[in-house]
């Protein structure tokens, strides 16, 4: 049998191997000895075992069957043992472990009555798993450690209470009362250790913090030593006094000093002083005056220190050295909201910033350009924005795209520069823009009805060019079904073109055929194809595809009303015929998809089919129209009665009547409505404000509406009233108005 | 706080790898994996910071890294770190290796991966800045070791008393 690999061996073993498989045999060779080793071997070499079963742990190979050796080494009294037996334990053992328990004893030896490395490693090895369990059971042994004299074990003490309260909070309670009296120590260790724990405590208790207010002298006092005390090799690097220290002051003392005016007053003028003397020729100096900064602006500092904060964010900003740019990019970020305008005026360098060839500069550049679009700047940002969208890296594509949408959609200085922009960020980067980018387009060109022409023109030029984007597709081709009659004739504002019929028909049905184009698409070209069959021919019987009405902008939502809406209109009759057309509209219904479609699709096949069935014979007489019952709650009843007069065929009458079944009486009732903005009303005064109860005499109200253009017409009622000793406000819009109201 | 320290040579093989908050073991190794590709694509002159990748936790988290000859070493943060600060503490850590191995290089990592470990744990605790002064953790170091020597060797010592 091959004896077992001394570890230098064993290593240079496994740095020889020249494939996976080989260094896999190597390794699982010397696992089976380590196993054998633990399960009757020499316990004076246990060590050496479980350091050969770590190493190949880091490579990722199981190690989990040396979990127990770790206890045992733990328990043993020699160092070497307790030192190897630790680190196995930090690194293999954890809460979800039974076993991690078992070493709560020996940690309590260790604690009370170890030597200082070894308490060292206890504490070490708590610190970093240990469970909310055991901290609770050791607790007061690290508390009898943070209180003894020794600087080595009392620092690590320190940040085993971090954990400690971390992880079971009321042991904040214990230790607590004993930081004030820490910071008067001298060891940075034991500062920084306390600095530490004072902020976890800060951030746990709002009665913590107002508790540690009181220090804020003092960590002035601590700072402001390291500040001006000369040269010292003890902590220094590259000529500031530990750096690291002064950052975590700082840091505190911004948690301290938040909110607080008086805690403000106390460091201002040391964050003063170390604003303008840190020297940054080195990265420790900056960092420091990167923390500084941020304190400053975070706390209630002067008005001209704030200024002079972030001067020095923009002066980074122009630093050579990328991380200072890096870091003073993300700091700025940090600061855009509260203090706009004077992040603002470092704008044309964050631009520069786009350029960037370091991803992680440009990201964050990307970030803050986005965060600093308003509307004065828009259309130059716009522009860097889009200059910057053709050359950025993938991953950052998405997230440039939609910020143009989105500012763009904020702070847009004319409709024509906004359709513009949509266009060149879906030609651009078409594949990354969010769903919503086609429908909100179709909206928007929808509702520049002078810019119709123009928009048809520049989609079909951009189709033409390219089919393979779905968002610009799909617009294009919903645009040109729509006006796609604009497109024959010359738009002034486009280059002149002369298309034909058939090349428009030519190009719908490539996207048609086309494999790029996805289900949803094809249902875009489909009905586009449709359309223009009949406007081009013009042929007007298809009424049908008329051109639809504009629908308010309200997004998946509208989608909704807009779908209930139809679903709710009165049942057409269904004929032979019309049921075969119906069928049509509902499988243009399924391709089409749902939030992909304009929600304008879906009203207007209705109302049009109503159409289609009266063209042939003459109008017949005017039926009545039926009652509607509108609303209903604990009794109290609106309806609403429709009249048409004849020879007045724009108007129509509603009587609105309010009747009251229940047992209280319904008080100081108002009735207002409205209505889209194409039609008239006119409210006459109501009977009255009040209905008994138990069907007591009716509330009646006249609402005169007056439509010319026939416009589909739409009603919200907002109520209100006393009943049952409750205020009552109601708003709701009437969703089966008789199409006989409004044709 | 310290999510992870890892080190790593330009082949991806890792040389440490130290995790403060708990992952199962393929976790471990895949952000092993994944933290190397993201650092290799890193040119020499650009900034030392990148955001973390998908495995590590999110946005909250960066890496910040240093490449040393032949090795990375690779610091996972949060926001709560200053990331300048960090890349100091990344020069103290090497530094002091530098102190302890005495021109430290890529094999003493891989021979001494324990000693390591034990360098380390005493600038970071629990995913905490512990101790910054280079001279402290060295003279401890050297104090631990002669610890073990003289519990390996107990004959010498005494002979040595003498």
């Amino acid at each position: 049998m091959v004896p077992s690999l001394k570890l230098h061996d064993f290593m240079e073993e496994i740095r020889g191997a020249k494939t996976q498989a080989q260094e896999r045999e190597v390794i699982q060779k010397e696992c089976a000895h380590i196993r054998a080793s633990f399960r009757d071997g020499d316990p004076l070499q246990r060590h050496r075992q479980l350091t050969k079963l770590l190493y190949v742990h880091m490579l990722g190979y199981p190690a989990h069957f040396g979990q127990m050796e770790c206890l045992k080494l733990i328990a043993s009294p020699r160092f070497i043992d307790k030192r190897v037996g630790y680190l196995g334990a930090m690194l293999l053992l954890d809460e979800r472990h039974d076993a991690h328990l078992l070493i709560t004893n020996s940690i309590k030896n260790d604690l009370s009555q170890g030597i200082q490395p070894v308490q060292g490693l206890a504490l070490c090895t708590l610190s970093t798993m240990g469970s909310a369990e055991m901290c609770r059971d050791l607790a007061t042994e690290v508390e009898k450690l943070l209180l003894q004299p020794g600087p080595y074990v009392r620092k690590k003490a320190i940040l085993t209470a971090v954990h400690m309260v971390r992880k079971a909070p009321e042991l904040s309670d214990i230790f607590l009362p004993l930081c004030a009296k820490l910071l008067h120590e001298h060891h940075h260790g034991i500062l920084l250790g306390t600095i530490t724990l004072i902020m976890e405590l800060c951030e746990r208790s709002p009665a913590a913090l107002r508790h540690f207010r009181k220090v804020v002298p003092k960590l002035v006092q601590i700072l402001r030593t390291l500040v001006t005390t000369g040269y010292s090799t003890e902590h220094s690097i590259s000529g500031i006094s530990d750096p690291f220290l002064q950052v975590q002051i700082l840091r505190l003392l911004r948690i301290l000093g938040r909110n607080h005016e008086k805690s403000s007053e106390t460091m201002n003028d040391l964050l003063a002083q170390v604003a303008t003397n840190t020297d940054t020729s080195r990265n420790a100096g900056s960092a420091v005056l990167f923390e500084t900064v941020l304190t400053i602006m975070d706390i209630h500092s002067a008005a001209g220190l704030r200024v002079l904060a972030v001067n020095i964010l923009g002066r980074f900003l122009l630093n050579s050295d990328k991380n200072i740019r890096y870091v003073a990019l993300t700091s700025l970020l940090k600061l855009v909201k509260s203090d706009h305008s004077a992040v603002q005026r470092h704008r044309p360098t964050v631009v520069e910033c786009l350029r960037e060839s370091d991803a992680s500069l440009s990201r964050r550049a990307l970030e803050l350009s986005l965060a600093l679009v308003n509307s004065s700047n828009v259309r130059s940002m716009t522009q860097e924005l889009q200059a910057f969208l053709e050359s950025c890296p993938p991953d950052l594509r998405a997230d440039c795209a939609s910020g143009i949408l989105l500012a763009a959609e904020r702070f847009a200085p004319t409709k024509r520069w906004h359709i513009d922009t949509i266009l060149h960020v879906l030609t651009t980067a078409g594949t990354y823009v969010r769903d919503d980018a086609v429908a909100n387009l179709t909206q928007l060109i929808g509702g520049a009805q002078e810019l119709h022409a123009y928009s048809v023109h520049r989609l079909y030029h951009a189709l033409a060019e390219d089919i393979s984007q779905q968002p610009l597709v799909q617009v294009a081709t919903w645009c040109i079904g729509e006006y796609g009659d604009f497109l024959l004739e010359n738009c002034e504002e486009t280059e002149p073109l002369q298309v034909e019929e058939e090349e428009v028909m030519a190009l719908l049905e490539k996207v048609l055929q086309s494999h790029m184009s996805l289900p949803a698409t094809r249902g875009y070209a489909l009905t586009a194809l449709m359309k223009l069959s009949t406007r081009i021919q013009g042929d007007t019987e298809a009424a049908i595809l008329e051109k639809m009405p504009l629908v308010e902008h309200g997004g998946p939502q509208t989608d909704e009303e807009a779908k209930e809406s139809r679903d709710d209109t009165a049942p057409v009759p269904t004929e032979p015929q019309t049921s075969k057309l119906l069928d049509l509209l509902n499988l243009l219904d399924d391709t089409s998809g749902d939030t992909q479609q304009p929600p304008s699709l879906n009203p207007s096949p209705e109302g049009a089919l109503v159409h289609l069935l009266d063209l042939p014979c003459a109008p017949p007489p005017p039926a009545p129209i039926p009652n509607l019952k509108v609303f209903e709650r604990e009794g109290v009843q609106l309806n609403l009665s429709f009249t048409r007069p004849p020879g007045t065929p724009a108007l129509l009458l509603i009587t609105v009547t309010t009747t009251n079944s229940s047992e209280d009486e319904v008080t100081h009732f108002i009735c207002q409505a409205a209505v889209p903005k194409s039609v008239q009303l006119q409210l006459e005064a109501p009977s009255g404000n009040t209905v008994p109860a138990q069907d007591g005499p009716p509330i009646t109200q006249l609402f005169r509406i007056l439509n010319p253009n026939k416009a589909p017409l739409r009603l919200k009622l907002r109520l209100t009233y006393n009943h049952f000793g409750q205020s009552v406000q109601e708003i709701f819009e009437v969703n089966n108005l008789p199409v006989k109201t409004w044709q | 706080m310290i999510q992870a320290i890892l080190v790593f040579n330009n082949h991806g093989k890792p040389r440490l790898v130290r995790f403060y908050q708990r992952f199962p073991e393929e976790i471990q190794q895949q952000i092993v994996r994944e933290t190397f590709h993201l650092v290799l694509k890193r040119d020499d002159n650009i900034c030392n910071f990148l955001e973390g990748g998908s495995l590590i936790g999110g946005s909250d988290y960066k890496l910040i890294y240093r490449h040393y000859a032949t090795l990375y070493f690779v610091f996972c943060v949060d926001s709560s770190e200053s990331e300048l600060g960090i890349l100091d503490l990344i020069q103290v850590f090497v530094e002091t290796l530098d102190k302890c191995f005495e021109n430290v290089c890529e094999l003493d990592l891989i021979f001494h991966m324990d000693k390591v470990h034990y360098i380390l744990q005493e600038v970071v605790m629990g995913g905490m800045v512990l101790e910054t002064n280079m001279n402290e953790i060295v003279a401890q170091m050297e104090a631990q070791n002669r610890l073990e020597k003289s519990e390996n060797f107990p004959m010498t010592l005494h002979l040595s008393t003498r």
